[in-house]
């Protein structure tokens, strides 16, 4: 008690210049000295992308000059094969982190359709492009399910999915059992994506190239269209978007059914990338899509941040995994580093917001 | 006012369900409340090991005459659901617990437990000594991973190895280094410290990456291992899903038919991968053996106080563990798809 006493004395102190300078730090970091930063921030501010570009250029040369196997054609094609279905759960992550929402469900969805999909194709016999289909369906359903319970029961969504994770997750384990379809029994049109074609002697997947196509399409729908525009807005500040006209909830709901959409075919993906249907691979990959989206630059806070950056994030992980792994390090390190992106990428975040007020 | 009221309503029936739900189960197991309640707590209903564990409980207790419970921890390691659980049927006045322990955290509640008069024997993850456990019925995982190591070195010949490990984790964790243990020990590698993964020296070790032990772990190592040295020609995996992933891998490489895959486990897609040529050889365990030898063990304490011997050498009772492959190797010890397909579990 005595001590908190004399804290409090001690900032009672601290502060008494303050009335001379109320804004003392900001007008400290607005000094001559530091204009080149204050310079790149204002840089960074208007093009958001900048920060991730120069991490994964600065990780590319570094990774290239350590490990001589590292800047190689194919291992880049591999580091996009190994984080796509990141990059793609990232997407769906962005849209609803850009609402201001969070979804630490959209692994656990994935794993339900891809385990419903592999139950009505091999287990009960109904045609694969059927099979596909509803399993899609049920991806767009969790996304619905999401919607409702954070619009119309008024729930946030950090807890709104985090009580639907397990949910969705529970389901996903009740209807395999635990168990995988191995890869004999998984039709072939559900390992498609994992398939490809040869370009200057590197394998590519079409995988990779739904993921791009997809990232394509949804940096044009963010920039180009009024969904894309009310989805900011209603990120930004909510209640004047409300004020504005915007129909705030049904914009909410859309974006959760979209999210759904593509962790429906998301999961799609990851059947083409490890083969077979499994209820536990990618069950880490909640995380592992927001850290894809913070890295990416795009804020925690919502309504600022851009696609393509969740996609450089995914791929920003993915260098570092692979080139720490090449030049040595352990596992374990991979993990160390991706903390300390993500760290950066929100102190640099903070910063930024603070400028743009 | 009409969106909160509409909310209220939803969670109150959603409410009412719950517990119409909860008193039906209440309701379903009480029903044979005059034999000895035995619990059974397992680590996660997110592996068919446990899964089919239980459902060999469920015979093996009928046949018996105990009512059993069935109570699941929340993960592989997560010690404090399975501690809620042990409490939890000491409360209900249990006579006996099977439990898979997720950790050595469990320990004082197991000591707890058997104060209270409750015997208590461990399955699948022997505990270590002094744990104070009357009994461990478990795959012996290093005998597991010699088999396929054996088995490996006999397949190789006199080509030249070149090993890589697909491993489960960073942490050490018992299972995971006495199968990697086990398996170089079994191919004739030297092993530093039989406690510690990855302090070999052998030149013929490439390297390892850590899986999470499921397929798409399994992909990602393989790849990265691939990239630093495509000439692997054999790889141990943690367990089969993970075997099933390094595949894949190995496939977009092109280089099936140069890469031998051993696994351990014994789930029967695993022995189906194995009837693919997609694993060479994988060693099976016997969760149904581990749940039936234990509840016998429980049924012979409760008539007359007799605890399980432990198998020689070993501090736990071994349920067996069986080498499945369809290229059987002079010298060592194997069985055949068929023989795994009709043993496999899951």
């Amino acid at each position: 008690m005595a001590r908190s006493a004399t804290d409090a004395r001690e900032d009672e102190r601290a502060s008494i210049p303050a009335p001379k300078s109320p804004r003392g730090l900001v007008e400290i970091d607005g000094g001559a000295r530091l204009t080149p930063i204050q310079w790149i921030e204002r840089r960074m501010l208007s093009r958001p992308l900048i920060g991730p570009i120069a991490v994964l250029v600065f990780a590319l040369i570094v990774f290239s000059i350590v490990s001589p196997n590292f800047g190689t054609l194919q291992n880049f094609s591999l580091i996009l094969q190994q984080v796509q279905v990141i990059a793609m759960l990232g997407i769906a992550q962005t849209l609803i982190i850009l609402t201001a929402g969070i979804d630490l469900s959209v692994a656990a969805v994935m794993l339900l359709a891809q385990v419903v999909m592999g139950k009505l194709a091999v287990a009960m016999g109904l045609p694969p492009e059927l099979a596909l289909v509803l399993g899609i369906l049920v991806g767009v359903a969790c996304g619905a399910i999401n919607g409702l319970i954070v619009t119309k029961l008024n729930i946030p969504p950090f807890i709104a999915t985090l009580g639907t994770l397990s949910i969705f997750y529970a389901l996903n384990i009740f209807l395999s059992g635990g168990e995988s379809v191995p890869y004999a029994d998984v039709p072939g049109l559900f390992t498609w994506l994992g398939t490809g074609f040869q370009v200057l002697g590197t394998t590519f997947t079409f995988g990779q190239v739904l993921t791009i196509l997809m990232f394509l399409v949804f940096a044009y729908i963010l920039r180009s269209t009024a969904w894309g525009t009310h989805i900011y807005a209603v990120g930004d500040n909510l209640e004047a978007a409300r004020l504005s006209g915007i129909r705030v909830n049904r914009v909410l709901m859309s974006v959760y059914i979209v999210a759904g959409l593509i962790i429906g075919v998301t999961a799609w993906l990851l059947i083409g990338r490890i083969g077979s249907i499994s209820p536990t691979a990618g069950a880490s990959y909640n995380l592992a899509s927001i850290t894809a989206v913070v890295i990416g630059g795009t804020s925690l806070f919502g309504g600022r941040g851009r696609i393509m950056g969740t996609l450089l994030g995914a791929v920003i992980v993915g260098v570092f995994s692979s080139g720490l792994s090449l030049a040595g390090f352990d596992n374990l390190w991979q993990e160390f580093t991706i903390g300390i992106l993500i760290i950066g990428a929100v102190a640099v975040d903070q910063r930024l917001r603070k400028i743009g007020r | 006012m009409n969106v909160r009221t509409r909310s209220i309503v939803a969670a109150t029936a959603a409410g009412a369900m719950l517990l119409l739900g909860l008193s039906g189960c209440a309701g379903a197991s009480s029903a044979n409340s005059g034999e000895p309640l035995v619990g059974l707590i397992i680590k996660t209903q997110d592996n068919p090991f446990y899964v089919k564990m239980t459902d060999g409980a469920k015979t093996e207790a009928a046949s018996l005459g105990f009512n059993l419970q069935v109570a699941s921890g929340d993960g592989q390691s997560d010690v404090d659901s399975q501690i809620k659980a042990i409490e939890n049927f000491t409360a209900q006045g249990a006579k006996a617990i099977l439990i898979t322990p997720a950790g050595d955290g469990i320990v004082p509640a197991i000591k707890k437990a058997q104060q209270a008069g409750i015997v208590v024997f461990a399955m699948d993850s022997p505990l270590g000594e002094g744990s104070g456990v009357d009994g461990t019925f478990a795959t012996d995982n290093k005998l597991a991973g010699e088999l396929v190591g054996e088995w490996a070195k006999a397949a190789l010949g006199s080509t030249p190895a070149r090993i890589a490990t697909l491993d489960l984790s960073t942490d050490q964790i018992p299972v995971d280094v006495a199968r990697n243990q086990g398996f170089l020990e079994g191919f004739g590698i030297d092993l530093a410290d039989p406690t510690k993964m990855w302090d070999e020296n052998d030149p013929r070790l490439i390297g390892h990456e850590v899986t999470d032990a499921n397929e798409a772990g399994g992909r990602t190592g393989m790849e990265k291992l691939l990239q630093k040295d495509p000439t692997i020609n054999l790889v141990y995996t943690i367990n089969e899903p993970t075997a099933a992933g390094a595949y894949q891998a190995v496939v977009a490489a092109g280089l099936q038919g140069a890469i031998t895959i051993v696994s351990v486990d014994g789930g029967c897609p695993g022995v189906t991968n194995v009837k693919q040529g997609i694993i060479a050889a994988t060693s099976m365990q016997f969760p149904l053996e581990m749940s039936k030898q234990a509840l016998q063990a429980v049924k012979a304490y409760l008539a007359d106080g007799t605890k399980p011997q432990n198998s020689e050498g070993l501090d736990f009772t071994n349920t067996g563990v069986t080498l499945i492959t369809d290229k059987p190797q002079q010298g060592v010890d194997s069985e055949d798809t068929t023989f795994g397909l009709d043993k496999c579990w899951g």
